[in-house]
C-alpha cells in the first residue's frame, strides 16, 4: 500500500514537470548535444544530410575566414569599449541619483524607458540621427559642425565612425540595467558607515573609495560579468544600424556570423556556424572565467 | 568668525556639488530621452518637408498624421502587430503553465530524482542561446514548420529562470497550510490552483511582463525562422520596411512605424513601472 504510493508520488512529480522537460529537452538539451556534433561533422550537406568525415576542419575554416577575423575585431573592440565604459557612466549616475531627494523617481522612470523599447525600432533612430545623406547632414552632423569639425557619415563612413555610432548605441542600450542594479545597491549600504565618516571628516571621493565602491563592489563585479556576456553576443544593435547585410558593411560580430553562415544569401552552411557559436562559447567562458578570478582579490562580500 | 566662514564655504561648496550632479544627470536624462523626442517629431513632419529640411529643424509647426495612415496602408504594419500580439499571447500562457507545474513540482512534491532534475534544469540557465539556435534551425526547417506559428512558439516557450524564480516564491508560502489543505482531502492540482496561484500572484504577474517584453522584441528567432512576410513579427517588420519599406525612402513614415511599435511597451512599461522594474533587478538581462 505505501510503497504504490509512493510509486504514485513519484509518477505524479514527473507528469507535473512533463511539459517543462519536452520544451527544455527538444529545444535545448538535444541541440546543445548536436552542435558539438554538427561542429566535428566535414562537409555536411544540408539537404541530403550527408557528411565526408569527423573532424575539426570545420574550426580551422572559420579560423581562417577573413569574415570571422574582421567579426571577432569587431565584438572584441566592442566589448573593450562599451564594458568599461558603460559601467563607470553607471556608477556616476547611479551615485549622482543617490544623492539627490527631488526628481529621483522621475529620473529612474526615464532612464529605464531604452529597455523597454525594441532594439531594432529604436537603432533605426539612432541611424537617421547618425547618418549623412547628399540631402541632410543629419543631426549629430549639425551639432559637430556647430563645434567646428566637419562632417563625417557614421553609418556608411569610415570604420572609427561606425564603431563609435556602434559603442554609442550599445552603451544607450545597456544603461538602463545597470543603473537600476546599482541604485539598489546604493540605497542598501548601510547609512551609518556614511554617519561615521561625517564624524571623521572624511573627504567625499576618499568616502567613495573607501566605503561606497567596496560596499557596491560585489554588484560592480556581478554587472562586469554580465556585461562582458551581453557584449559578446551583440547583434540585434548592429542590424539596427547598419542592415541585415554586416560583412559587406565590415561590421559582422561572432553572432552575426554565426546566423550568416546559418541562413540567409551566404547561409547553409550549419557546420561551419556551429563551429563559430563554439568558439564564441568558448571566448566567453575563458573571460568569464578570468573575471571570476580577478574578483577574488578585488571584491568584498 | 571663522567657524562661520568655514561654514559658508561649505554651503558653497555643497550647493556646486549639487548643481554639478543635477546637471550631469540631465545631460543623461536628455541621451535617453532625445531619441524619442525625435522619432515622434519626424513622424508628424511631412514627407515634403522633411526632405526639404537639409539642416534638420527640432519642431515643426505643422504636424500632420499622413505617415501613420502611410505605414498603416502602405506596409501591413497592422499584420505585423497582430502576428507579433498572437505571437507574445500564446508564448507567455505556454511558458506560464509550463514554469508553474514545474516550480510546483520542486517546490511542494517529493518524488524521485527532484533533486537531479533541478540541478540538471540550473545548469541549463548558462547555456547561451547561441549555441542551440542552430540545431533548433535545423530541427523546425526539417519538420516543415518554417513560417508557421508553431515554429516561431515553440523553441521561444521555456525560461529556466522562471521556474527558478517561481519554485523560490512557492517555498515561502507556509508547510501548515499544505498539510492543512492535504488533511482536508484536497488533491494537489487543485491546491496549486486555488492557493498557491492565488498567493504568487505579484510573482506571476512579473513573470508575465518579463516574458511579454522579451516576446515583444525578440528579433533573432523570427529572423531565422520566417521570409514570408505575413509571418513577420514586429521587429522582422522593421527591418523589412528598413530596407525595402515604402517604394522610395521615407523616413517620416519610417518614425512612424517605430512610433507605433515601440507605444505599446512604453505604456505597459508606465502602468507597471515598479513590478518591472523589481523584477528586472531580481534577473531579467536584456539579450
Amino acid at each position: 500500500m505505501k510503497r504504490k504510493k509512493r510509486l504514485n508520488d513519484n509518477i505524479k512529480g514527473w507528469l507535473y514537470l512533463l511539459p517543462a522537460l519536452l520544451f527544455l529537452g527538444a529545444f535545448m538539451v538535444y541541440p546543445l548535444i548536436d552542435v558539438f556534433v554538427y561542429s566535428f561533422e566535414e562537409g555536411y550537406h544540408s539537404a541530403s544530410q550527408t557528411y565526408l568525415g569527423i573532424g575539426a576542419y570545420n574550426y580551422s575554416y572559420v579560423l581562417h575566414d577573413p569574415y570571422f577575423l574582421q567579426a571577432l575585431q569587431n565584438t572584441f573592440l566592442l566589448v573593450i569599449i562599451t564594458v568599461p565604459l558603460s559601467t563607470v557612466i553607471a556608477i556616476a549616475v547611479s551615485v549622482g541619483l543617490n544623492s539627490i531627494k527631488a526628481l529621483r523617481d522621475f529620473f529612474q522612470t526615464v532612464y529605464f524607458l531604452p529597455y523597454v523599447t525594441n532594439t531594432l525600432a529604436v537603432g533605426l533612430v539612432f541611424m537617421i540621427l547618425f547618418r549623412k545623406t547628399p540631402y541632410s547632414d543629419g543631426f549629430i552632423n549639425l551639432i559637430i559642425r556647430f563645434f567646428g569639425g566637419s562632417s563625417v557619415d557614421f553609418i556608411e563612413g569610415p570604420y572609427w565612425a561606425k564603431m563609435f555610432v556602434l559603442c554609442f548605441y550599445t552603451i544607450w542600450v545597456v544603461m538602463p540595467f545597470k543603473i537600476l542594479i546599482l541604485t539598489s545597491a546604493l540605497s542598501s549600504v548601510n547609512q551609518d558607515y556614511y554617519k561615521a565618516a561625517k564624524v571623521d571628516g572624511t573627504s567625499r571621493w576618499r568616502t567613495f573609495i573607501k566605503i561606497t565602491l567596496p560596499m557596491i563592489s560585489p554588484m560592480v563585479f556581478y554587472l562586469i560579468i554580465t556585461g562582458f556576456i551581453g557584449a559578446f553576443k551583440a547583434y540585434s544593435d548592429v542590424v539596427a544600424l547598419f542592415g541585415t547585410n554586416l560583412n559587406a558593411a565590415g561590421m559582422n560580430t561572432i553572432v552575426g556570423y554565426v546566423y550568416d553562415m546559418l541562413y540567409g544569401d551566404s547561409g547553409g552552411y550549419p557546420s561551419y556556424a556551429s563551429a563559430a557559436a563554439i568558439l564564441l562559447f568558448v571566448i566567453v567562458l575563458t573571460i568569464t572565467c578570468i573575471n571570476l578570478l580577478g574578483s577574488k582579490k578585488h571584491v568584498h562580500y | 568668525m571663522d567657524f562661520q566662514k568655514i561654514e559658508k564655504q561649505t554651503r558653497i561648496k555643497n550647493g556646486i556639488l549639487r548643481s554639478v550632479t543635477c546637471l550631469f544627470l540631465g545631460i543623461w536624462g536628455l541621451i535617453v530621452l532625445f531619441p524619442f523626442y525625435w522619432m515622434i517629431l519626424t513622424s508628424v513632419k511631412s514627407y515634403g518637408a522633411y526632405n526639404s529640411e537639409y539642416i534638420p529643424k527640432f519642431f515643426t509647426l505643422s504636424p500632420t498624421f499622413e505617415n501613420y495612415r502611410e505605414a498603416f496602408t502602405a506596409v501591413p504594419l497592422g499584420k505585423y502587430l497582430l502576428n507579433t500580439a498572437f505571437f507574445t499571447l500564446c508564448t507567455t500562457a505556454l511558458m506560464l503553465v509550463a514554469v508553474t507545474l514545474a516550480a510546483f513540482a520542486f517546490a511542494r512534491l517529493q518524488f524521485k530524482g527532484k533533486k537531479i532534475a533541478f540541478v540538471g534544469f540550473l545548469s541549463l540557465m548558462m547555456i547561451p542561446n547561441e549555441l542551440v539556435v542552430i540545431t533548433n534551425f535545423v530541427t523546425i526547417t526539417n519538420l516543415d514548420m518554417r513560417n508557421t506559428f508553431q515554429g516561431l512558439i515553440f523553441p521561444s516557450v521555456m525560461s529556466v529562470f522562471y521556474i527558478y524564480l517561481l519554485k523560490e516564491n512557492f517555498e515561502q508560502i507556509p508547510d501548515s497550510l499544505y498539510r492543512a489543505a492535504k488533511v482536508d482531502g484536497t488533491s494537489d492540482f487543485k491546491y496549486l490552483v486555488k492557493v498557491m496561484i492565488p498567493m504568487s500572484k505579484p510573482t506571476l504577474v512579473t513573470i508575465t511582463i518579463l516574458k511579454v517584453i522579451e516576446c515583444w522584441n525578440s528579433y533573432v528567432w523570427p529572423r531565422l525562422i520566417t521570409d514570408n512576410p505575413s509571418y513577420y513579427l514586429v521587429s522582422n517588420g522593421i527591418q523589412e520596411i528598413r530596407e525595402n519599406g515604402f517604394g522610395r525612402e521615407n523616413v517620416p513614415a519610417m518614425m512612424a512605424a517605430v512610433v507605433v511599435i515601440s507605444v505599446p511597451l512604453i505604456f505597459l512599461f508606465l502602468a507597471f513601472r515598479r513590478k518591472i522594474m523589481d523584477g528586472v533587478s531580481r534577473g531579467g538581462t536584456k539579450g
